[in-house]
């Protein structure tokens, strides 16, 4: 069997050049009244709509050496790993579904979030504006889309979660969450009786398998997996979803769990589903699981999926105000 | 691999079967999720001409607008088919339409039209979206922009070798059935 090799993306030195932000730029941390963080935001998008994170390009190598020579699946990975590269080289989106535009921010006392809600609004309407995000926010019913990516009201999208936090420094984090893969993510009720599916991990594996069975490839496969298991409806969604911020190589601290997402993802991937559906021996990469404290009524399992092209990225804002993307 | 252009005749939309792989050339017309609604229940006239033996591209694509006032396509991949299930078949009826472009397969009630006007549902890599904008050889004319907005409007483009598969014939095969029966097998197997 031939094999293919993990593709080069440009150099951070090209990236470099191309970037917003000017040479030695630094955020004025000592200045929250002053403090922008606008033009970083904006690199931020840039970088993360069109470079698809190194742990995940070599999954998806992986996984095109483990489909067989001339495949569907493996002309599939193939072709996926093809757009990656072309994507960074013009610095094109990914994906033309540039997603659910969605932001976490970590910041110290005294940083104001409303200056920072509306530095990153305007950071995602230029993105807009410069064709690095499609315009991905309309109204509900009448489907009217102002243009920019900005909801009137402030209040859906881009989705920003704040959180303060002890250290000097601030960290934002994207991920530009797909449509198609939103609307195959699902919450299930244990005990569940068609699925036979007890408050066990044995039921929460059933729920798993039912989920990436109807998925089929209309997520974009192979996926990514977030599941929390407990927590109201609210928050056990919300965490499935910051779960797929981790690196497909980072374990699960917790052994058991770590284990019981190996073993999953080895049954997911005999399911036959395949890249895109088409059939073969990849449908999902990886899987993170998490347990939430839960109401003694209430057994949520959260799932949500992430399409191949797994966008996210973290600006950290270091305490002497340099940008470091990661 | 199988060179296929636009205008397609009936002869050779049939003779196609589910798993070839297809590059397409020609002319392509975008519509998704407001575009099918507005065709099954205006049925507009001025669209005939354009769609006839033409193949409907499931896709909103990210544009750019070129100094001369021109556009061009920046990321152009699939989007989900099934949202369109409900209006499909009628659409491929109503305006001879010869295949359909999208990602993730159709259901019986668009067999049943691939079948009966004798076309095929083309599957293309979902997330591909810069290497798909590439094969885009020149955007021709938008309609309804300002009406739908940009990933909705009509755009009218001409494709080069645009990769495709096969997944739904004229004949009533769909790879998408046969998947879906093998991986429910199993998942009873994996959770018995």
């Amino acid at each position: 069997m031939s094999t293919c090799e993990i593709p080069k993306l440009t150099s951070l030195e090209i990236v470099e050049g191309k970037s917003v932000l000017p040479k030695g730029w630094k955020a004025e941390l000592s200045q929250p009244a002053t403090l922008d963080l606008g033009p970083a935001v904006l690199e931020l998008i840039r970088r993360s709509t069109s470079r698809l994170p190194q742990d995940v390009i070599e999954a998806l190598v992986a996984r095109r050496n483990a489909e067989a020579e001339g495949s569907r699946g493996a002309n599939t990975l193939d072709t996926m790993l093809e757009n990656v590269v072309l994507a960074d080289e013009h610095v094109a989106p990914l994906c033309q579904d540039t997603g659910n535009v969605i932001f976490w921010v970590r910041h110290p006392f005294g940083v104001s979030q409303r200056r920072l809600k509306a530095q990153i609004r305007d950071a995602v309407a230029e993105a807009t504006k410069r064709s690095w995000l499609r315009p991905n926010c309309v109204a509900a019913l009448s489907g009217k889309n102002p243009g920019n990516n900005l909801d009137p009201f402030g209040e859906t999208h881009p989705v920003i979660h704040f959180e303060e936090w002890e250290r000097p420094g601030i960290e934002i984090q994207i991920m530009q969450k797909g449509g198609g893969c939103e609307n195959v993510g699902a919450q299930y009720r244990l005990p569940d009786a068609a699925l036979g599916a007890g408050r066990d991990l044995k039921g929460v594996r059933k729920c798993i398998i039912d989920a990436v069975v109807k998925a089929q490839g209309q997520g974009c496969s192979p996926g990514i997996l977030g599941v929390c298991i407990g927590g109201d409806r609210v928050v056990s969604y919300e965490r499935s979803k910051e779960l797929l911020l981790r690196k497909l190589t980072q374990t699960n601290s917790d052994p058991a769990l770590a284990k019981f997402e190996s073993d999953l993802v080895a049954d997911l991937n005999s399911l036959g589903i395949g890249p895109m559906g088409y059939g073969g021996k990849t449908t999902v990469l990886g899987l993170f699981v998490e347990e939430l404290w839960r109401h003694p009524a209430s057994f949520f399992v959260s799932i949500s999926y992430m399409c191949w092209s797994s966008r996210r990225m973290t600006l950290q804002v270091e305490p002497t105000g340099a940008a470091v993307f990661e | 691999m199988i060179h296929l252009s636009t205008p397609i005749t009936e002869t050779a939309i049939r003779a196609l079967k589910v798993g070839d792989e297809i590059l397409l050339s020609g002319k392509v017309i975008l519509s998704r999720d407001i575009g099918h609604k507005f065709m099954v229940e205006q049925k507009p006239e001025w669209l005939k001409p354009i769609l006839e033996d033409a193949v409907i591209y499931h896709c909103g694509p990210v544009v750019a607008k070129n100094p001369d006032g021109t556009w061009c396509f920046v990321s152009s991949g699939p989007t989900t088919s099934i949202r369109e299930e409900p209006y499909q078949a009628e659409v491929l009826e109503t305006y001879r339409v010869r295949g359909v472009i999208g990602k993730g397969g159709m259901g019986k009630k668009t067999s049943g039209g691939l079948q009966k006007v004798g076309a095929c549902y083309f599957h293309a890599t979902g997330g591909a979206g810069a290497l798909l904008a590439e094969r885009v050889k020149r955007v021709v004319d938008v309609k309804m922009l300002e009406e739908f907005g940009s990933p909705e409007a009509f755009w009218i483009i001409e494709v080069e070798d645009f990769p495709l598969v096969v997944t739904m014939d004229s004949h009533g095969g769909s790879l998408h059935d046969e998947v879906l029966a093998t991986s429910q097998a199993r998942a009873q197997a994996l959770m018995s």
